[in-house]
């Protein structure tokens, strides 16, 4: 494996260390609850043992005679907390289920909130509390008898927004070759090592709250509506975030709870919930089906794509990720047509996972792939050649679009020539070998962002925005471009991020945060150089140098500050009003004039014993283009990631779920899967030169989630040659290849 | 997590003498008894946070691994490991490893090297299960945590759950690598108790669930594990444990299996077969044994060996697979452990 980061090419900045590297190694950095509030009351959270049904009676004497106890929030207690809007991305609820019963909406919903002056006691005093519930039969998932799938009026009012083009349907049936096949997706959670905590402090009337966040104006916005006070009363930070992936995006219901909790104690509160509960009191990627039909001529182009999904949701909440938006567009498709069904079921609200829609859905139309170049017996590679297009099937032009340069370059770094196609060819002693591939991609997001930046004639740069960096490399790459842009060295640029003090930034989903807020410095940095510019070249008795020192005394001024907006093209003009009020706005993908996406290509071997049927992958190689990249160390790290949850995501995660209950079984790190070291052996990673200079003022397409997309067809397609079984529903198990 | 005494003990008598002091009925589920033995706590505090163990009172006893009962010794005849000794010692001891390869094998396939640095191997025999209902309170069904309440595994999902040894009243399987090795060298137990020493051999430590999937082992309240013997039996050294499992380390076994053989040439002349991840308790396989005894281990052996091991075997929603994948891993450590040079 190639261990440093990769030479910057063209259109590629240096790979500088993270900006926030020592800290974090070192401890130095302080997550939200980190930070230290005087005399903190500890919450735990009591969740509800069933899905569906009411609880009868709650016994809070033995968790009350709990030494320490101070208070136990129940349904009664909050009835003065309202209702907030569900919507997806940010914007508003993680779930439309809030209260805490008497009704019982899903496994593990929050019921009570005990509070103590140490966390023991309020966890003794949890599990103290004695609660007996008139529990109704739920329906788990997909094929329940009582799950609720959409009308067809539903479903054809979706599929009035979704893509269609041609006669689809008459495509398929005069194809010369044809595949049909269904594909299924598991249940997954995000599992940050952070796990969901809150701190909530009232000095008066203002609300301080620290909580791991990837949108803080948003969780501002929604808090206040909440609980029913002036968001200006509130200021949430959140500098550091341990992993989010989409899970810290939402208001979930933890925090109205936790503020409401310490404006009742007169006392700051202080809650980290357990990671059995993060999988209920949050959201989750939800299971989805497919069915593809492919129709194609016999030289490998496709005439017909037709994608339906099915996506599993709660009972309340129509949240849907309808992937086949991107899947429709990815070649250059003679006929399409797209449908997505959303079914109902007694489950927590699921909601942004690392790539929402194209993990499953690129992941069912890179198997198809697959299985269509088998049918025609062509190179896999050769058949996305065959359909490579600049348009889709709309008509619809790509702003630019690398994906045979990232093939053919992560095909020869792999040495893919070298394989031979029958399944079950390769093999090395006991272990039969597989070789698969197949293409990564995702819509590059705009979104609106402010920015300040200050100068000093020290030449000291300050940047603040409320953005977010998620462990996804923000504050180095901020810093990097102020430096850039100002003409200073890196170390005296100073970041500040996730906080709503200062001006706010879009929210960290949708790989949207480098361009949003890159394109807001940018803008800022130039209105600094204007005034710098504007300086007299001389002044009586002044100092005449072109030092930053000697302009600003020309100038006659100790420091120049700069707040500046950016909307992209085709942005609201209120854009940045309503991301005061919390509101984000995502444009671009395939919403667009053109067509926005990072691509990429990715190659892995697997290994599979001949006899006992485990499955490895010794070595992975994946080769991107995403425009402008910032800093190849963070880009490759953050695809390397990317590539290693991949192959988590084909062979390990899976939220296993008790059918009976609708209750989640694997809620610890011990049961819920996920690659060692020990199973990630070699992964290397190309970055593709590319330009655009379309999609945002700094010409960079956002790439945290481009690297997991794909993987898990490469993997399945992997499979299937080196076992000849193709594996239509994720994980990949072992028993599903005993046969 | 519920308030506790915590005491601490220096001596295996005087841990004993500490834990008799509260009275314990020999009936009570073994999850339930008050007092509690703390050595490396990989698996109590655990359990006491996830509220499944609310022990009255917590018996520290690492101070006695600074006696013998810490050690290792290796002598011609066999080897004596001190229950306090951790795993990663016993792991790491070269002639462990030389001598007795399966049982560093089984060690150092297990858990992670954190844990392994902790944990005691007299705890890690006594690992409790991964069954999730037993692990999670709410569910009010768990014969073993509240006997006669019933079985949610046995509907519910059971893709890890035990297909030998199983009982309509528990399916849990047991979760360890190290006891599948030490049954296949003939190990013994040491333990002391309230009324003195006494010895047993290893496979008899653990109950198969039956009735009373509560009752775990045949340790009486208090009793204490101090040591295991193994004699250099002539299939110490031909011996190997292999684990199949869905992620190359850190994780439980699907199947796994402990294999020790005497070859005489071509012939074997003696076998031992243990079982895991299959099985309730740790699974000795005497009928796959009988079926190679005395055999050339050809196909036909492998496969007679294979259906004999499964023969009883009784399947569940999700755990059918374990049948097939637990012949084939025991075909495949039969074959890798014939190979072996000795």
């Amino acid at each position: 494996m190639a261990r440093a980061a990769p030479k910057p090419q063209a259109n590629m900045g240096p790979p500088v260390p993270r900006y926030d590297g020592r800290a974090k190694v070192t401890g130095d950095a302080r997550y939200p609850s980190d930070v230290p509030v005087a005399s903190p009351a500890f919450a735990f959270l009591v969740t509800s043992a069933i899905a569906k049904g009411r609880i009868v009676r709650m016994d809070l004497a033995a968790a009350q005679a709990v030494p320490g106890v101070l208070d136990i929030l129940t349904a009664e207690d909050t009835r003065e907390l309202k209702h907030v809007k569900f919507a997806a991305g940010g914007a508003g609820a993680s779930t439309s289920i809030q209260g805490l019963g008497p009704d019982i909406d899903h496994d593990g919903q929050i019921v009570a909130v005990v509070l103590a002056d140490s966390f023991e006691a309020a966890r003794e005093a949890a599990h103290k509390v004695d609660i007996t519930y008139a529990a109704e039969e739920p329906a788990a998932t997909f094929d329940a008898t009582n799950a609720r799938e959409e009308s067809p009026e539903e479903v054809g009012e979706r599929a009035k927004k979704l893509p269609k083009a041609g006669d689809a349907a008459a495509a398929l049936a005069s194809a010369e070759v044809t595949i049909d096949a269904q594909y299924a997706t598991p249940a997954q959670h995000h599992n940050a090592i952070e796990l969901f905590t809150t701190t909530a402090l009232w000095s008066g009337d203002e609300l301080t709250i620290y909580e791991p966040s990837q949108f803080v104006f948003g969780l501002k916005n929604n808090l206040a509506e909440r609980l029913g006070i002036d968001a200006e009363q509130i200021r949430v930070v959140s500098p550091y975030v341990g992993g989010a992936f989409g899970s810290k995006a939402q208001m979930t219901p933890r925090t109205a709870l936790i503020a409401l909790a310490a404006r009742r104690l007169g006392r700051p509160v202080k809650l980290v919930s357990t990671r059995d509960q993060a999988f209920t009191i949050s959201t989750y990627r939800a299971e989805t089906r497919h069915r593809i039909r492919m129709g194609a001529r016999r030289d490998g182009r496709i005439t017909a794509f037709i994608h339906e999904g099915w996506e599993l949701t709660s009972r309340p909440d129509p949240y849907s990720v309808a992937g086949v938006e991107d899947s429709a567009r990815m070649y250059g498709f003679g006929a399409v047509e797209t449908r997505v069904t959303l079914v109902h079921a007694d489950r927590n609200t699921p909601g942004f996972m690392r790539s929402p829609p194209v993990v499953p859905y690129i992941y069912a139309l890179e198997s198809a792939m697959d299985e269509l170049a088998l049918e025609l017996g062509m190179d896999p590679v050769e058949l996305r050649r065959a359909n490579n297009s600049m348009r889709d099937a709309t008509g619809k032009e790509w702003s630019s679009r690398s994906l045979m340069e990232c093939y053919d370059e992560a095909a020869a770094a792999f040495g893919w020539k070298e394989r031979t196609a029958r399944p079950g060819s390769m093999r090395d002693g006991d272990w039969l070998i597989g070789w698969g591939c197949a293409t990564a991609a995702y819509p590059t997001h705009l979104g609106p962002s402010a920015v300040r930046v200050r100068l000093t004639p020290a030449g000291e740069v300050r940047v603040q925005v409320a953005a977010h960096d998620i462990g996804t490399g923000l504050y180095t790459v901020l810093a990097q471009l102020a430096a850039d842009e100002l003409g200073v060295p890196l170390d005296m640029v100073r970041v500040e991020l996730g906080d709503t003090a200062l001006p706010p930034g879009i929210v960290a989903g949708g790989s949207v945060s480098t361009a949003a807020t890159g394109s807001a410095l940018v803008k800022a940095c130039a209105a600094i150089r204007e005034r710098l510019t504007a300086a007299p070249a001389q002044t009586t008795g002044g100092p005449s140098g072109n030092k930053l020192e000697d302009v600003f005394e020309r100038l006659g001024i100790g420091a120049i500050e700069e707040y500046a907006e950016f909307i992209p093209e085709g942005g609201k003009p209120d854009a940045i009003a309503s991301l005061y009020k919390g509101k984000p706005a995502l444009g671009g993908g395939s919403h667009g004039e053109k067509l926005m996406y990072a691509l990429g290509a990715e190659f892995v071997e697997v290994r599979v014993h001949a006899l006992t049927r485990e499955i490895r992958v010794p070595r992975i190689v994946g080769a991107f283009a995403a425009g402008r990249i910032m800093n190849t160390r963070t880009a490759r790290s953050q695809l390397m990631g990317g590539m290693i949850w991949g192959i988590s995501s084909a062979l390990h995660e899976a939220t296993e779920i008790d059918r009976r209950h609708a209750r989640y079984i694997n809620d610890n790190l011990a049961d819920y899967l996920m690659p060692v070291n020990a199973d990630i052996r070699d992964v290397e990673v190309i970055l593709v030169p590319e330009e655009d200079s379309e999609v945002n003022p700094i010409g960079a397409k956002g790439l945290g989630e481009l690297g997991n997309v794909g993987t898990a067809a490469a993997i399945t397609n992997a499979v299937h040659h080196a076992t000849g079984v193709r594996i239509r529903e994720l994980p990949v198990r072992l028993e599903k290849l005993l046969g | 997590m519920r308030p506790f005494h915590y005491e601490r003990a220096a001596t295996p008598a005087a841990a004993v003498k500490m834990a008799g002091t509260t009275p314990m009925s020999p009936d009570q589920p073994s999850v339930a008894t008050p007092v509690q033995y703390l050595a490396g706590g990989t698996n109590l505090l655990d359990m006491m946070k996830i509220d499944v163990m609310r022990p009255d009172r917590v018996v520290d006893i690492n101070a006695i691994a600074e006696t013998r009962h810490g050690g290792i010794e290796v002598s011609d005849d066999g080897m004596w490991l001190g229950a306090l000794a951790r795993m990663a010692e016993v792991a790491e001891h070269a002639d462990v490893k030389h001598r007795f390869p399966v049982i560093a094998q089984s060690l150092t396939l297990a858990a992670s090297q954190q844990l392994r640095n902790m944990a005691s191997i007299g705890g890690n025999v006594l690992q409790r299960t991964r069954c999730p209902y037993y692990r999670d309170t709410s569910y009010a069904e768990c014969n073993k945590r509240d006997p006669g309440s019933g079985c949610a595994a046995l509907g519910g999902f059971n893709r890890m759950h035990a297909v030998l040894g199983t009982s309509k009243a528990c399916i849990a399987t047991y979760p360890g690598d190290f006891a599948q090795a030490l049954i296949a060298l003939d190990a013994r137990v040491e333990i002391t108790g309230a009324h003195g020493h006494r010895s047993m051999a290893f496979a008899e430590l653990h109950r198969r669930p039956d009735d009373e999937p509560h009752m775990e082992t045949r340790l009486a309240p208090g009793e204490l594990i101090t040591a295991f013997t193994i004699a250099a039996l002539p299939w110490a050294r031909r011996s190997k444990y292999l684990k199949i499992r869905d992620r190359e380390s850190y994780e439980f076994a699907l199947a796994s299996a402990a294999v020790a053989l005497d070859m005489d040439g071509d012939i074997v002349r003696e076998a031992r077969i243990a079982l895991g991840g299959v099985a309730t308790v740790p699974w000795r396989a005497s009928a796959a044994e009988h079926e190679i005894q005395g055999k050339r281990l050809d196909e036909r052996a492998l496969a007679a060996a294979a259906e004999a091991a499964f023969a009883d075997a009784r399947v569940f929603e999700h755990n059918a697979f374990k049948i097939a994948l637990g012949k084939r891993t025991l075909t495949r450590a039969l074959r890798e452990t014939a190979a072996m040079e000795t």
